[in-house]
Order: C-alpha cells, then structure tokens, then sequence
C-alpha cells in the first residue's frame, strides 16, 4: 500500500504554495506536482535539493574549451597552414585573437546542447514518449499534487479540503 | 539617520595625507630641464631604449624578427626618430617625465569620478526601469553621487591647468604641435581649448542637474502621501539616460582619446562606459556590504547582494567583450595609425596590460560564477577590492603610455594619486550618506524591494 497516491487539484499557484507548506508541516509526503509553468519558489516549499546542473555547465563549457583548442590548432596551425590578411598562421599563440570567437562560440554551444541533452536524460524525458502526466489539466491552468497515503486518507483528505483544494481523487490503477 | 565614523573619517584623512605626499613628492621629483631629464633616464637603467635611433631600430627588429606586424611597427617608429634631431627626442623624454606625476594625477582623479557616473548611470537604470529590487540601495547609491560635482570639478581643473599649458598631457592643445601636424590640424575644429573645456563643463553640468533634482525628488518621496515625485524622477532619468550615453561617449572621446589625438576606436565610448558601470556596481556593493557590517541598512538581504555580484559578473565580462572587440578587429586589420596604440601597450606596458584582463575578466569570471558565492559577502568583497584595482589600471592603460610612454612606473605619484582620491571619496560619500535617513522609506515599490528574494 505505500505506493498508494492521493490527487488533489488546485486552481491557483498562491494556494498551491501554502497548501505544499502546510502538508509538509502535517509530515505528508508530496511525490510530485504538476503545474502549467515553472512556479517560482516551489522547489524551495517542497524542500527539492538545489539543481546541479550548474556545475555540469561549467564542465561541459571546459570540455567545449578544450575540443575547441585542439581542433582550430589541428584545422589552422598543423594541418594547413594558410596566410590569413597577413598573418600566417605558425604559431597557435600569435594568431589566438582570431581563434577567441570560434573558441568561444564552440564553449557556448558544448555548455549548452550538452546541458539540454543532460536535462532531457536526468527527466526521462525523449522524442514520442508516452506523457506521465496524470491529468491533463495540468497543462492548462490546473495545478495537481501528488501525495502518499500511509492508511490515513481521511485525514489528509480533509487537510487538502482545508488547504482549498477544488478535487482530491485517489487514482486505482497507480499501482500497475 | 547615520552618522559618520570617526575611525573611518580619520581613515580617510590619512588616505588623503598620505595621497597628498606622495603627489608632492611625485611632482618634486620631476626634471626641471633636459639634463636632469637625461640623467634620471641614465640611472634608471632605461638608456637602451632611448639610445641611437638606427641602433634602437636594429635591435628592435633582431629581437622581433619572426613577429612581423611588430617589426613594421618598428620601422615607422625608428622613421619618426630619425626624422627629428637628437634634441628633440630629448625634449619629448623631459615632457614625459614632466608629465608622469600630472598623469599620476589625472587617471586617479578620472577612476574616482568615473565611479559616481556610473553609480548615477545605474541608479537613473533602476529609476527609469521602475526596479522593484534595488530600493533599499537608493539612499548608498545617491551617496557614492555626491562624490559626481567635485570629483568632476577636479578633473575639469586638471583639465584647464592643461589648456593653460602647465603640463603636455594633451598634445593637440599645443600650437606648436598642431602647426607641425597635419592630421590634428584637420581636428582643430573639435579639439580646441575653449570648446573642450565648454563641453566638459556642459556636460559636468547636465550630470549634476540631474542627480541634484533626482536627489531632490527622492527625499521628497519620503514624505509625499502620493507618488507624484516618484513619477517625476521616473521621467527625469529616462531623459538623462539620454543624454548621458551620448554625452558620457564624447566625454571619453575629449578626456581619453584626444591624448592619443591621432588614434581613434569607434566603440571607445562603450568601452570607458563599460568600465565606468562596472566600477560603480563594484562600489555600490562594497559600500552596500560596510553599512550593513556596521548594523545599517536591515532590510538588505543576501539576495540584495546576489543581485549586485550577478552585475559585477555580468559587466565584467560586457567590458571584456568590449576590450577584445576593440583589439580584435585592429590587430587584425592591422593598420599602422591603428594599430600602434596596441604595440605601445603590448610591448612596453605587457603587465599592466594584460595583468588587467587578469584581474578584470579571469579573476571575477571564476569567483563570481558559483551562485552561492555571490551570496557570500566574503567574496564580493574580495572580488569587488580586484575588480576596482583592475580598472585602476584600465585607466591607467589608457591615458598613461600616450602621455609618459615607456618611462611609466607605479610609484609614490601613482599611488599616492589613489590613495589621495580614495581618501577624498570614503571622505565625500560618507559625508553624503549622513544627510538623509539611509532606507527611501516612500519609495512605493518599497515593500517589493524589501521582500525580495531569490
């Protein structure tokens, strides 16, 4: 029975807000909450650990860096060599100030797509897949959190009525 | 209210004390006349780089045979030192070194009044953009501008004692350059004394009339029982930001780069701006974070300064971008009127040139990047203190190799000019800071400001 959910539905974010803070001071556990957008200072209320793709950005910026460095001095400096408005290119440190855009635009673009593709990894989130979402209002205006029952339904139940919740359904087929 | 500390009254009366000798001392020690020119250049062990033109020439082209573009620089410098006689590479050396301490003078004096231009460039952002965070930082930031009138009223002197010919600073306002120089002559039109000097002083003016009514307008917000002067200083600062980024783009032009009167950068104006805004965020936070260490200012939160470290870093590295565009495209068109500006810096000013990309760029890009430690007063602090010297020695890259070229140095002049500056403006600014109750309690997005949070 733990894996036993309860659906409580709400129609506005400052509602939802007091309601995640008064659940988690009842000691419920909140699995998961959809919304229709990002709802700002949520992650905080549910007590989500901070995000650390932050630090795989930098990574993956530093891995652009590198990538970049090596191929534009294999492409301009080793492979093929070619005087430039001037400026022959034998020297990877003489001609650097004309390689810092490409070096910068390739750190950008590592940062960024590697940290998309990591996102959509970490979410379980890829092309055609099935939506998890259990109600589809939830990507309209409707707000749905999801919150374990222990053998204390009606209990929480009348909590979440309190909290203003507009429905609370306990899906039946959660556990399959 | 708040009143001043006489710790730090008297920190800032040592600064100046101790700025003061130095400047003294900087301008004692200048050369009266060539001899005493030539033989201070003898001692410092400078001599191989002022010796015979052909032989300077020689080395220099040894020493830089594979590096091309700076050999051609070369070339058209040994042209020019040939051209004239032996006395008057002499006389040039005894101006540089008659202008080192004036230069001295005059980056210090620039830095510490381009911070309260920029504090009011972004103070009129916050009015003009309706910020519903930074109200609680108005009063600082009013503050740091009342530095603006008479930091500016120096420079504006040092700026006329150079009209008047006591020091060479800028060679255009000698008529006996510009009788001998075709391309300054084409500028007279512009670049003429009085007409410097009227821009300079209409511009000083338009800055302070607006940060005169704005400061006028914000204490009477404190008082009103309706929003009228908050309206009126919505509508002043989007009118000064205006003015001043055409206005703050010639002062560059007129203060920094007609010391180079031959060279020219078409994004310079950004340039300084960049600088400028940086250095003043840089101070709004600093002064932010001792005013609340002293128990001041309650309703900054660490969100307050997380915001402030994001424009450090934000602006930092917009100035970096900057800097590089403004090198990338000379270095690469490599044009010799050009591109001698770079040569200059890069080769007889290597550590202060890129030690500042260092301290500008490197150095708050990687402190500055985490999100908690810009939440870290700790570290804004430390970031901040790197960040102010840094675009200390911006300005001194940009004034100092045209005005003493090689001859340059950071000594008791240079750091007495900070140091005395910095007195004068902990001195004003604090001073400012007690005059009016330190929260804009009438300012009605007030209570937004207050619980902002992150």
């Amino acid at each position: 029975m733990s894996n036993q959910v309860l659906h409580a539905l709400y129609d506005d974010d400052d509602v939802l807000l007091n309601a995640v803070k008064e659940v988690r001071e009842h000691k419920h556990h909140i699995e998961e909450i959809y919304t229709p957008f990002p709802v700002h200072g949520l992650d905080k209320a549910m007590g989500l650990e901070g995000t650390r793709i932050a630090i795989m950005a930098f990574i993956y910026g530093c891995i652009g860096l590198g990538v970049a460095i090596t191929m534009i001095n294999f492409i301009m400096i080793e492979d093929w060599p070619q005087n430039i408005g001037g400026k022959p290119s034998f020297s990877f440190l003489e001609n650097l100030p004309a390689f810092v855009p490409v070096i910068f635009e390739m750190t950008v673009f590592f940062a960024a797509h590697l940290m998309v593709i990591t996102f959509y990894m970490r979410s379980r989130l890829w092309p055609f897949k099935e939506a998890e979402n259990p109600n589809p209002l939830t990507t309209d205006d409707k707000f749905l959190m999801e919150v374990e029952i222990n053998g204390n339904e009606e209990e929480l139940t009348a909590l979440l009525k309190k909290t203003g919740a507009i429905e609370i359904t306990i899906p039946q087929n959660h556990e399959e | 209210m708040y009143t001043f500390p006489n710790k730090l009254k008297n920190i800032a009366r040592a600064l100046m004390i101790l700025g003061f000798i130095g400047l003294v001392f900087g301008f004692l020690g200048a050369p009266k006349n060539i001899t005493e020119a030539k033989a201070m250049v003898a001692t410092e062990h400078h001599g191989e780089g002022h010796g015979e033109a052909a032989e300077h020439h020689e080395e220099a082209s040894e020493a830089h045979a594979e590096d091309t573009h700076a050999e051609e620089a070369h070339a058209t410098e040994a042209h020019a030192e040939t051209a004239h006689d032996e006395g008057s590479h002499d006389e040039h050396l005894l101006h540089q070194l008659q202008n080192k301490p004036w230069a001295a003078l005059y980056v210090a004096a620039f830095f510490f009044f381009m911070i309260p231009l920029g504090v009011l460039a972004f103070y009129a952002i916050q009015r003009a953009a309706q910020a519903g965070w930074s109200p609680v930082l108005y009063r600082v930031m009013e503050g740091i501008t009342g530095y603006l009138l008479p930091g500016g009223i120096i420079v504006i002197v040092i700026l006329a004692l150079s009209g008047m010919h006591f020091n060479h600073l800028f060679i255009w306002m000698d008529p006996e350059v510009v009788a001998h120089d075709k391309l300054i002559a084409g500028k007279v039109a512009f670049l003429n004394v009085p007409f410097f000097l009227g821009r300079a002083i209409f511009f000083l003016a338009g800055w302070s009339l607006y940060r005169y009514f704005s400061r006028k307008f914000s204490l009477a917000q404190d008082q009103a029982t309706d929003i009228s002067n908050h309206k009126k200083n919505f509508r002043i600062s989007a009118a000064f930001l205006v003015f001043y980024i055409v206005t703050e783009s010639i002062m560059s032009w007129d203060w920094i780069m007609s010391i180079d009167p031959h060279w020219f950068s078409t994004l310079f104006g950004w340039y300084v701006f960049a600088s400028m805004f940086v250095s003043g965020i840089t101070a709004i936070a600093l002064v932010t974070i001792y005013l609340k260490s002293q128990g001041y200012l309650e309703l900054v939160n660490d969100s307050h300064i997380h915001d402030l470290g994001k424009f450090m870093f934000g602006i930092s590295v917009f100035w970096t971008y900057l800097w590089f565009s403004q090198f990338m495209l000379i270095w690469y068109s490599n044009i010799p009127e050009e591109v001698t500006y770079f040569i200059t810096r890069i080769e007889d000013y290597n550590i202060t040139f890129f030690g500042m990309v260092a301290m500008n760029f490197v150095f708050p890009l990687l402190i500055l990047m985490n999100s908690d430690y810009k939440r870290t007063n700790y570290f804004i602090i430390m970031a901040g203190i790197v960040i102010i010297l840094g675009h200390y020695l911006d300005v001194f890259n940009m004034i100092m190799p045209s005005a003493v070229g090689d001859q340059w140095f950071i000594g008791v002049a240079e750091i007495g000019g900070f140091l005395f500056f910095l007195g004068l403006f902990i001195y004003t600014v604090f001073t400012e800071l007690t005059k009016a109750p330190l929260l804009a309690k009438g300012d009605p997005y007030m209570g937004e400001s207050e619980r902002f949070h992150y």
